[in-house]
């Protein structure tokens, strides 16, 4: 096999990973929001719930989430998993991603000073404008550099789709690998996920940049 | 009268730091409560812009009742829909600016008139214009926040607050964030603002300016007023030991 049809066969990989990328991302990102919202919850029941739930996705690993999405509902329910495969990698990482997303919106949502709420209020904004409004624009800018963190470690985290036999560019270089005694593939996926990381490094810094503009 | 406020009490987790207390502010009065740090003035002044709800009492605004006791003995406030009514009588200057820092001087002025009142964003923008030129920082409009100086930041805090066209306007110690020599400025545009007629109550440790601006001043200790009055009398004659006793700190 040579370098090019290596490269071109990995590229379906490359594909499946950014789809599992970028899916987890529009899943989890606003997902974590709600989650971070109800973890504040003062309904004891729903706080408490969130508190479990964010602590089970951070306290086992996310291989084994996969691993119970997938055949869970076979074991469970005996259903057929046939076309479950997919859904069940994109499930996973987002209800995953979420509990970390809620985690950094959580405290960056607590390091607003109190002042801005009182001052809102007192102006006469409602609870929601005062969110949308005053409150978020000055979280996001908080929280970027923690996101971007959580982003670049998701671009690496979509290996483990591999767990599940998902052909994405880490399953297919160690089948490609095995097949033709060659290290190339492993090479060419460690490049993939250096260059992306790289892209993904340079767009955060784009939109810190953008609000930039007040401290 | 403005604003009355009667037999109001509050507690926090049992401590009482508002006894009875009880007061009224007439149309373009300015009246300044003083009083060493936990007396209660700035939880009265929270008490009266609603940051706070009393545990009982009666807040009076434009003869209309914005929160009383029933007959149980507990505080009950108007309908939500009142309440936007009542808030929109009173603007507070807080002592630490709060500014919103992600907007533009003009946006933090001009947002809520807009937003919340449904003022036009032209008619909003020019009333801003003029709030700024009066303030002396009209060339900082599209300056933000960090950009200032504590002093013009609360300059701006007070042209935000007036934007909303209060007919009572309080400030909770505008200057004890204050570098001396800011204090001046921000002094300087309240009594402007009294020369106006402007309905105010201010929360200062200023006593010179206390003295010179308002026509009543309030001394406030352990959660009760100790002592009321034209200011030249309480602070040249107090009749009460602990206001005695507290004026003396300042004459050092």
């Amino acid at each position: 096999m040579t370098f090019s049809t290596m490269l071109s066969t990995m590229a379906s990989g490359m594909w499946k990973t950014f789809l599992i990328f970028s899916l987890t991302l529009i899943g989890s990102l606003p997902l974590g929001m709600v989650v971070a919202l109800l973890r504040r919850s003062r309904l004891a029941v729903v706080s408490g719930f969130i508190k479990g739930y964010i602590s089970i996705m951070r306290g086992t690993p996310l291989m084994l989430q996969l691993l119970v999405w997938y055949f869970g509902p076979f074991y469970l329910f005996g259903w057929n998993i046939a076309n479950w495969r997919f859904p069940a990698i994109i499930l996973g990482f987002v209800l995953n991603y979420a509990a970390y997303f809620a985690e950094i919106y959580r405290g960056g949502i607590e390091s607003i000073p109190v002042g801005q709420y009182e001052a809102a209020e007192v102006l006469g904004y409602t609870k929601t404008q005062t969110f949308m409004k005053i409150i978020l624009p000055q979280v996001i800018k908080i929280i970027m550099p923690s996101v971007t963190n959580e982003v670049i470690t998701l671009v690496k985290d979509t290996s483990l789709a591999f767990t599940l036999a998902y052909a994405e560019v880490f399953s297919l270089a160690k089948q490609i690998s095995a097949s033709q005694s060659s290290f190339m593939p492993f090479l060419i996926a460690g490049v993939f996920y250096f260059v992306a990381n790289y892209l993904v490094e340079i767009a955060m810094a784009r939109i810190e940049k953008s609000m930039d503009y007040y401290k | 009268m403005i604003l009355e406020m009667k037999n109001i009490e509050k507690r926090f987790d049992g401590l009482e730091v508002l006894k009875d207390i009880s007061f009224g502010v007439d149309h373009g009065e300015v009246v300044s409560i003083i009083g060493p740090s936990g007396s209660g003035k700035s939880t009265l002044l929270r008490c009266a812009t609603f940051l706070e709800t009393i545990d009982g009492g009666e807040i009076i605004y434009m003869g209309e009742k914005a929160a009383h006791t029933d007959a149980n003995g507990s505080a009950v406030y108007a309908s939500p829909h009142e309440m936007k009514k009542f808030r929109k009588y009173c603007g507070l200057v807080f002592q630490q600016f709060n500014l919103f820092p992600h907007y533009s001087i003009l946006k933090n002025i001009t947002d809520a008139p807009i937003h919340v009142q449904g003022v036009s964003k032209a008619e909003a923008e020019e009333n801003a214009m003029a709030l700024l030129r009066k303030m002396g920082i009209e060339d900082k409009a599209n300056a933000y926040p960090y950009q200032l100086s504590g002093g013009q930041q609360q300059r701006v805090a007070i042209a935000r607050a007036m934007a909303m066209k209060p007919e009572i306007l309080f400030f909770d110690e505008p200057t004890s964030a204050l570098d001396p020599e800011l204090t001046g400025e921000v002094l300087k545009v309240i009594r402007q603002l009294a020369e106006e007629k402007m309905t105010m109550v201010v929360v200062t440790h200023e006593m010179p300016f206390a003295k010179a601006v308002s026509n009543r001043v309030l001394f406030m200790d352990g959660g009760v007023i100790v002592e009321q009055g034209d200011p030249r009398d309480v602070f040249d004659n107090p009749q009460e030991e602990r206001t005695k006793q507290f004026l003396r700190v300042f004459e050092r």
